[in-house]
């Protein structure tokens, strides 16, 4: 198993990372179990793994947002010990400042950066047309659909053009039509910005489709399980729009590793809800 | 044009009940010692506002009212999410605040009596006591329950710890802190009348209670409708400022 990457430059490297949560009466909670991974530099890395095994936990600690209970995670050689801008983060449930309009939130991150009104309003206007919503510029969230807030919260973090994307099912919310169209412009920017791209994902396809390799994990405690390289899969002449009949393969190939554990993950829900799990 | 209908409408009961309380008393059903007709209290309204007698004891009560209210909004927020955020406030204050709760203010007058003297600080003092207490624990309850993927989300965008007070926590316990205020707001006109009536150097309260005591029930009831009126209009106008504020809110 390559957990450990080759030749080219690591960006984030994660080693026997752990988290385990204290609960009120209770065993504690491991949710992340000693995982040992390297991302590339530049590297689309895809992470899917049944409910509850972990995959925001360690998004988050990559973040900075939580610390490892064990182990320790470097960006660019450095232990990262709090968040900081060089990884933005799109949240599973977005976390769009509520208080603020669609623009106001693009702007956030590129006001707390001080930087100059020209460019901060032009990267927001920019933004404002890829994810579709001109018009809603002035529109506080809560007027807004599941599917166009979490476009905001993409949008807002590419304002501020981290060099690590770390993205928590960022398209879970959307219909299959712009989820396409988002994932197709994930690529583009990709593509045009050279970004390392952290994403979790429940969609086998999306993941296989988007990513350079997809890290699969165990039920709870959350390990790895498998890397598979989705690489030779993607058509080589068609670096934005990723179809072929290789992916289906690659599909079903991470299936198989994933049936047992969300199968597991199923069971330990059952006896947990039936009050003696944990 | 349909809006005003509607408000006037809403304000039909009022109209109502001042239709009735002119013709019980006309018509003998309440016996005109005890409540002057309306229009009686209404003429003396009037009259006392001509003569300034009103305006100038409403002018003395509503420096009293804002003052005490202002320090108890201040006060009151920066304590309670002082307590929030901050360890060591919380050890120093949770104490005091779960001591204060349930002590009557008035209960305390003679002895701020005796600490202050009349005075406009003696009525400042208890309306900020007495009113801080709402305003403590909606600041301290609003901050507590921040979301904390908001303040992630600034951290990871620039802002720094010390900012986030300002950037986030403030806005998103602004909801809670207002609600906490309108009740401190209504509370601070109850401490203003009540502690003017036990003793003070003018005000509405002071003024009405005088009246009373020397058998002029016209201006004793136009003292109460005066400050009932203000006390209303007050919380009228903080509610279309919450909703100022707040049109952001998703409200179910
Ligand atoms: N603050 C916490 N305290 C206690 N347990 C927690 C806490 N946060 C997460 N957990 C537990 O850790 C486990 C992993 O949670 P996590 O949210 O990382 O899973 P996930 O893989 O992202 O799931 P999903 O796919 O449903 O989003 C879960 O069992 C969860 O209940
Ligand atoms: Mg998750």
């Amino acid at each position: 198993m390559n957990a450990i990457a080759g030749s080219n430059a690591v960006k984030i490297r994660a080693r026997g990372v752990t988290k385990r949560f204290a609960v009120r009466r209770r065993a504690d909670v491991i949710a992340v179990d000693g995982v040992d991974l390297d991302v590339e530099e530049n590297e689309l890395l895809a992470i899917v793994g049944p409910s509850g095994c972990g995959k925001s936990t360690f998004l988050y600690m990559v973040g900075g947002f939580l610390e490892v209970s064990e182990g320790e995670i470097l960006v660019d050689g450095r232990r990262v010990t709090g968040p900081g801008t060089d990884r933005g983060i799109v949240f599973q449930h977005f976390a769009l400042f509520p208080w603020l309009t669609v623009r106001e939130n693009i702007l956030y991150g590129l006001r707390e950066r001080k930087v100059a009104e020209a460019e901060r309003e032009a990267t927001t206007a920019e933004l404002i047309a890829l994810i579709g919503l001109r018009g809603f510029e002035d529109v506080y969230p809560k007027q807004l659909s599941g599917g166009m807030k979490q476009r905001v919260a993409i949008a807002r973090t590419l304002a501020i053009d981290p060099e690590i994307l770390l993205m928590d099912e960022p398209f879970g919310a959307l219909d299959a039509q712009t989820r396409t169209v988002m994932q197709d412009e994930l690529l583009r920017i990709w593509n045009q910005r050279k970004k390392t791209v952290l994403f979790v994902t429940h969609d086998v396809h999306e993941a296989v489709r988007l990513a350079d390799r997809v890290v699969v994990m165990t039920a709870r405690p959350g390990r790895i399980k498998a890397i598979i390289d989705a690489r030779e899969a993607h058509a080589p002449d068609a670096a934005n729009v990723r179809e072929s009949p290789e992916i289906a393969r690659k599909v079903n190939e991470i299936w198989e590793h994933l049936r047992d554990e969300v199968a597991l993950a199923q069971r330990q829900e059952a006896v947990s809800s039936s009050g003696r799990g944990g | 044009m349909a809006r005003l209908g509607v408000e006037a409408f809403r304000y039909a009961p009022l109209v109502l009940l001042v239709i009735a309380w002119e013709l019980a008393v006309r018509y003998g059903v309440i016996s005109p010692n005890f409540l002057p007709e309306f229009s009686a209290v209404a003429g003396t309204l009037w009259a006392l506002t001509l003569s300034l007698e009103l305006p100038e004891n409403l002018g003395i009560s509503m420096y009293r009212q804002a003052a005490g209210f202002s320090l108890a909004v201040v006060i009151g927020v920066a304590l309670g999410i002082g307590m929030a955020r901050v360890r060591a406030v919380e050890l120093a204050f949770r104490p005091l605040v779960t001591l204060w709760y349930p002590v009557p203010v008035v209960a305390l007058f003679p002895v701020l009596v005796l600490i202050l003297k009349l005075g406009d600080q003696l009525q400042i003092t208890v309306i900020l006591l007495g009113s801080i207490l709402p305003v403590i624990l909606s600041a301290y309850n609003a901050a507590r329950g921040v979301d904390h993927y908001l303040a992630w989300s600034a951290l990871s965008m620039g802002t720094s710890p010390e900012r986030l007070l300002w950037k986030i926590v403030l806005p998103a316990a602004l909801p809670g802190i207002l609600s906490g205020i309108r009740v401190t707001l209504a509370l601070s006109f109850v401490l203003l009348v009540a502690s003017e009536q036990l003793g003070a150097l003018g005000g509405i309260g002071a003024f009405t209670l005088s009246a009373g005591e020397n058998g002029f029930y016209t201006g004793m009831f136009a003292g109460i409708l005066t400050i009932g009126l203000v006390g209303f209009v007050a919380d009228r106008l903080y509610l279309a400022l919450i909703r100022r504020l707040l049109s952001w809110r998703d409200e179910e």
